[in-house]
């Protein structure tokens, strides 16, 4: 019995430690200052998000603001259900989405915040450098299953992609398996390796003569090799992703990278958002490699 | 008896009962969630669709036969390498090796199980499927066979730990009976103490099989997770996706309610239909293991 009444005292202590540490610290701050911001979606964007969030608290301590991946999907997902602010996708919200959203009666609102050219990456010790579009797809597709079929070694190909709710995914099969056709309704070749994280692609193309990878510019490292891609239009002029290709529209594979609201966004919300469109937060998505919105004011 | 009844052994007694009843009852509750989650899908989709050779769900391809054959062959070839690895450790832990070794064998093993499986999926990442795609000069080292292999790591300090415990409680007598009447210490480990403790080995075989059915974060990191039907010879030496990596990686997307999150669990209730027939199939096994030992006994 003594055990028990012991256990319970105990027990109730750390309750009590708990209740501590949970109520909010006293600050200078009045508490009707301070604001809440949870974000969350696209690993493209996580890296991106994180930055001006902490850039963001620094000018704005009030705010805090919390940030976490899990893919365009999952963000959307949350955004649906009510648990998460703002959602980050890289892919355009589906119309069966947005529906969803209105139906539980809201009224989404979706900002483009920066555009990311997606590179087509592989090993350094393959001998290809140039691709064109269409050879891309036949690749993905399961049509070409070996690099010497496109001027490379006796090796058979490994696609690797990103899993089915990365809107990276969604991105590179409607633009680039499908060729931009929307009536096309090709689908990546069964032994397509779909990999879970940007990392897992990065790791296995540095490390795999065979593989072949797509990754936001904004995640390749020097270990791999970006390849060259050339349009349906101009199929002898091949274009390396950079900043500067993507904004003169010359390397094809670029996208918008979007945030949502569930409804036009308020208070400590709004001014985030204005603030990411800022000139000096866009520069910040610049430093990360990826592509800024407002072009005019923002390139020398 | 004729002690005086204490003031707490009533309540003491009710918590021991409840917990007790609670695991009969989060059983039932996780079939009546599953059930109810994933029965619609059988309505929303038709078998045909579901018994065909594509997963590719976010276009509507919901065939899931590739995702059973792949964790069906990886749990197999992992059981395969583990069996032998498993059994023979437990039997040189209690059965030869000098009780020194034992002292030191048996905790590392303890932690060997402890080991977070994202960890060695880690190692897999980095170290193991390189060196087999070199080694075996296959496409690829992110294949259903490196996956084999960190499963059997995974499942084989299970099988250890109660293979050996069941080992240890053979009676001594059994042994020294075996090797008075002339029996090789070999021949007295393989025809007296194994089948001796066979209803425990064979639970051990099990629980292993069921860690390595279960298996996720592993898997879903070394093996490809490329939804292909593995029927030819070299599909081992393949990138396969198992049913525990599709539920992992895409549950987080789904609407709930939708058509891919009935199938997802689904999948689910294959899942769980599958381990209790693994469950059920090892206790009538070894009923029966007893059954006759116990005749041979009286």
């Amino acid at each position: 019995m003594r055990v028990f009444v012991i256990l319970v005292i105990v027990f109730g202590l750390l309750l009590t430690g708990c209740a501590n540490q949970g109520a909010p610290a006293p600050t200078g701050h009045p508490p009707t200052d301070s604001a809440y911001i949870e974000n969350k979606g696209s690993d493209t964007i996580v890296n991106l998000a994180l930055a001006w969030a902490e850039n963001y608290q620094k000018l704005h301590p009030q705010t805090r603001i919390s940030v976490t991946g899990g893919g365009s999907g999952t963000g959307i997902t949350a955004l649906i259900n009510g648990t998460v602010d703002i959602a980050n996708a890289s892919r355009g919200m589906k119309a069966e989405e947005r529906d969803t959203l209105i139906a539980k009666g809201n009224d989404p609102q979706e900002y483009i915040i920066a555009r990311d050219a997606i590179a087509i990456i592989v090993n350094p010790a393959n001998p290809v450098d140039q691709l064109t579009l269409a050879q891309l797809s036949a690749i993905y597709r399961g049509d070409i299953t070996n690099w010497s079929e496109l001027g490379g070694e006796d090796r058979e190909i490994v696609r690797l992609s990103r899993e089915t709710n990365s809107g990276t995914h969604v991105y590179f099969l409607e633009s680039v398996v499908r060729m931009g056709n929307s009536d096309d309704k090709t689908i990546f070749s069964a032994n397509t390796l779909l990999l879970p994280s940007s990392e897992g692609i990065i790791s296995e193309v540095k490390e795999n003569p065979n593989a072949i990878g797509y990754d936001s510019l904004g995640y390749v490292t020097d270990e791999v090799k970006l390849i060259a891609v050339s349009s349906l239009q101009n199929p002898d002029e091949f274009i390396l992703p950079s900043i500067a290709t993507v904004n003169n529209n010359t390397y094809l594979i670029s996208r918008n990278l979007y945030m949502y609201t569930a409804n036009p966004p308020t208070g400590a919300e709004k001014d985030y958002l204005d603030w990411i469109l800022s000139p000096q937060a866009q520069e910040i998505a610049r430093g990360l490699g990826f592509i800024p919105v407002i072009i005019d004011e923002v390139s020398p | 008896m004729n002690a005086p009844k204490r003031r707490e052994d009533p309540v003491i007694n009710a918590v021991i009962r409840i917990s007790g009843y609670s695991s009969i009852l989060f059983v039932l509750l996780i079939l009546f969630f599953l059930l109810r989650e994933g029965l619609p899908a059988l309505a929303s989709t038709p078998l045909k669709d579901l018994l065909g050779t594509r997963w590719y769900p976010i276009e509507g391809y919901f065939g899931i036969l590739p995702l059973i054959l792949g964790s069906l062959l990886i749990t197999i070839v992992a059981t395969l390498i583990a069996l032998p690895f498993g059994i023979g450790a437990a039997v040189y832990l209690s059965e030869v090796a000098p009780s020194w070794i034992r002292e030191v064998l048996k905790p590392l093993i303890e932690i060997l199980a402890g080991i977070p499986s994202v960890v060695l999926g880690f190692i897999g990442i980095l170290v193991f499927a390189p060196f087999l795609r070199k080694f075996l000069d296959i496409p690829t080292g992110l294949t259903a066979f490196t996956g084999a292999v960190l499963l059997a790591l995974i499942s084989i300090p299970t099988i250890v730990s109660v293979a050996e415990d069941a080992l240890n409680t053979v009676p001594n007598s059994y042994r020294q009976a075996s090797l008075a009447l002339g029996a090789t210490r070999w021949q007295t480990i393989w025809d007296v103490t194994l089948p001796a403790a066979k209803s425990g080995v064979l639970t051990a075989v099990m629980l292993g099989i069921g860690r390595s059915l279960g298996e996720t974060m592993a898997v879903m990191m070394v093996t490809g997770n490329a939804p292909v039907m593995p029927l030819q010879l070299n599909s081992i030496f393949r990138p396969i996706r198992t049913m525990t990596a599709t539920i992992a990686s895409e549950m987080g997307e789904v609407a709930s309610g939708s058509q891919h999150y009935q199938v997802l669990f689904l999948i689910g209730i294959v899942l769980f239909l599958l381990s209790l027939s693994i469950n059920i199939g090892a206790s009538i096994v070894s009923t029966k293991a007893r059954k006759r030992s116990e005749r041979l006994l009286s």
